[in-house]
């Protein structure tokens, strides 16, 4: 079997001491290896299906909720002035938790402290579409997750995890996304893995999805048991994906197969 | 929360023969789908798309299970006068849901 | 490696409790029952009533090796005018191999000036997809091509 075959060679060749890092000339975000048709989905807004989802966040960035009777824009006016650059940003360090939230948990603090408001599940439509319209207003801006040195044990924290074998499979993340990229895992190209584009459309999900839920699937996918959604680790993988994308473009709502 | 996106060119001159592309926002559920108890998972879909100009129907789609979920349809038309596009997405579970847009013609 | 302290991995089994508090359905994923090549004939029958079949005027564009099967763009257009006393009346597309025959049908008029519509489809696997116009004067055309459908390389679990 290929699929077997190509992970025998990526056991034998990666080795967490030698995991190449991919210098900042040959990144690639998903999108380039992506095929035409592909790529045309995300080109345009009306035939980008993740639009829907910032469709549907534009309204609830405007719609009261809590006990506060606050919307997003009663504090936070126009997105696309306020919110520029930050998806750009996150995870970033959060002082009363002491640790590094991403989008979605940042989302959910304002909903509980602000608006007083029940937190949004993960992975419902409506934090979707509120976390997809922020992003959305980061399109074009280069990442710059990271930069804050508070953020850096935690940073170090996401690279053991990246790089950690884990599974039946025994895999780490490293060992396809710094190793193996622009190689075929059974068909699909494995790309470098940085998340330029989230909260994207999944062709696989027909959904919208986060970058936890792609995580999660991910591990999965090697057989290792995944860590529960707003779990540390998630956030910390997070944080360190994002700062190894430091610099790249933002893309959100991307389109991905 | 329904939503559609919808791109026609707000400007023509007449005689264009000019794209429309429309996304609505539907799970397509195909009803082959299996519960992890075993039960099906009931069909739920749009099973029909139309589009009106100017109140007489111009294109209309018969939707089966195999079209992917959000729907995404495109097709042309002829830019003879300025007025409105009606468009209506009608499916199973009594869905239902229309767009419209306005077109100026030269 | 050793497992890391404060890990919050939960049990595997407790996931699909945790989808189900999500409201997010747990989906197997189970084999329906294919079409068949006669459900494909029959499904054309149903259209062109017996009558005649030719090749050509009818092109079917999507890509021959798939991103992926739940998402496919697809484009069908009809090399023909679209006057009022001749043009094409509708476009019916099909499938082998799905669980229907059926992909779905277009219904066009002179006002279209082009016959030409694009959509995004699912196809179950590899397989044959065929799409039949109908011309006003009753005549029928067509067109088919050979797609490659492959799974995603890892199946994901429930959510």
């Amino acid at each position: 079997m290929r699929f077997a075959r190509a992970i025998a060679v990526a056991l034998l060749v990666a080795n967490p001491a030698f995991a190449a890092e991919i210098p900042p000339a040959d990144r690639r975000s998903g999108y380039d290896f992506m095929k035409p048709d592909s790529r045309a989905m995300q080109d345009e807004d009306t035939a980008n299906p993740g639009m829907l989802w910032v469709l549907d966040g534009e309204g609830l960035w405007k719609r009261k909720a809590g006990t506060a009777n606050k919307a997003c824009a009663d504090c936070h006016d126009e997105a696309r002035a306020s919110m520029m650059g930050v998806a750009a940003r996150y995870p970033a360090f959060d002082k009363a938790a002491g640790r590094p939230i991403d989008l979605e948990q940042r989302i959910n603090s304002c909903r509980t402290n602000q608006q007083q408001a029940t937190p949004l599940p993960f992975e419902s439509r409506e934090l979707l579409a509120l976390t997809a319209f922020v992003a959305r207003q980061s399109q074009g801006a280069r990442i710059e997750t990271g930069a804050d040195p508070q953020l850096t044990p935690f940073i170090e924290r996401g690279r053991e995890l990246y790089m950690q074998r884990q599974g039946q499979l025994n895999l780490g993340c490293t060992n396809c996304h710094d190793d193996n990229w622009d190689k075929k895992l059974a068909g699909s190209a494995i790309t470098q893995g940085h998340p330029t584009g989230y909260p994207l459309y999944r062709l696989e999900w027909q959904s919208l999805g986060s970058l936890q839920r792609r995580l999660r699937a991910c591990i999965t996918g090697i057989r290792a048991q995944p860590y529960d959604y707003g779990a540390p680790e998630l956030v910390e993988l997070e944080l360190y994906l994002m700062s190894r994308a430091r610099g790249m473009a933002m893309e959100a709502p991307a389109v991905r197969p | 929360m329904a939503s559609a996106l919808i791109n026609v060119p707000a400007k023509a001159k007449r005689g264009d023969i000019i794209e429309i592309k429309t996304l609505m926002s539907h799970i397509m559920e195909t009803g082959y789908r299996h519960m992890a108890s075993g039960e099906l998972v009931p069909r739920d879909i749009i099973t029909s798309f139309t589009c009106r100009f100017n109140g007489s129907e111009i294109f209309r789609t018969d939707l089966f299970p195999a079209i992917a979920a959000n729907p995404f349809i495109t097709f042309f038309t002829t830019a003879t006068e300025s007025g409105k596009f009606e468009f209506e997405w009608i499916g199973d579970r009594g869905f239902s849901e229309t767009a419209s847009a306005s077109i100026t013609v030269e | 490696m050793q497992q890391p302290p404060n890990s919050s991995r939960r049990q595997f089994l407790g996931l699909a409790g945790g989808a189900a508090v999500l409201g997010i359905i747990p989906i197997v994923t189970v084999r329906p029952a294919e079409a068949t090549p006669a459900m494909l004939a029959s499904a054309i029958q149903t259209v062109t009533g017996g009558a005649a079949v030719r090749t050509g005027k009818v092109k079917l564009e999507i890509p021959p090796l798939v991103e992926n099967g739940n998402t496919v763009p697809m484009t069908v257009s009809v090399n023909h005018p679209m006057a009022p006393e001749d043009h094409v009346r509708s476009i019916h597309v099909f499938n082998e191999k799905n669980p229907q025959a059926n992909i779905a049908n277009f219904h066009l008029g002179p006002h279209n000036g082009r016959a030409q519509v694009s959509t995004r489809i699912r196809l179950a696997d590899s397989q044959k997809i065929v799409a039949i116009a109908k011309l006003s004067d009753g005549t029928f055309w067509s067109a088919s091509v050979d797609v490659v459908v492959t799974l995603a390389a890892c199946t994901e679990d429930v959510i």
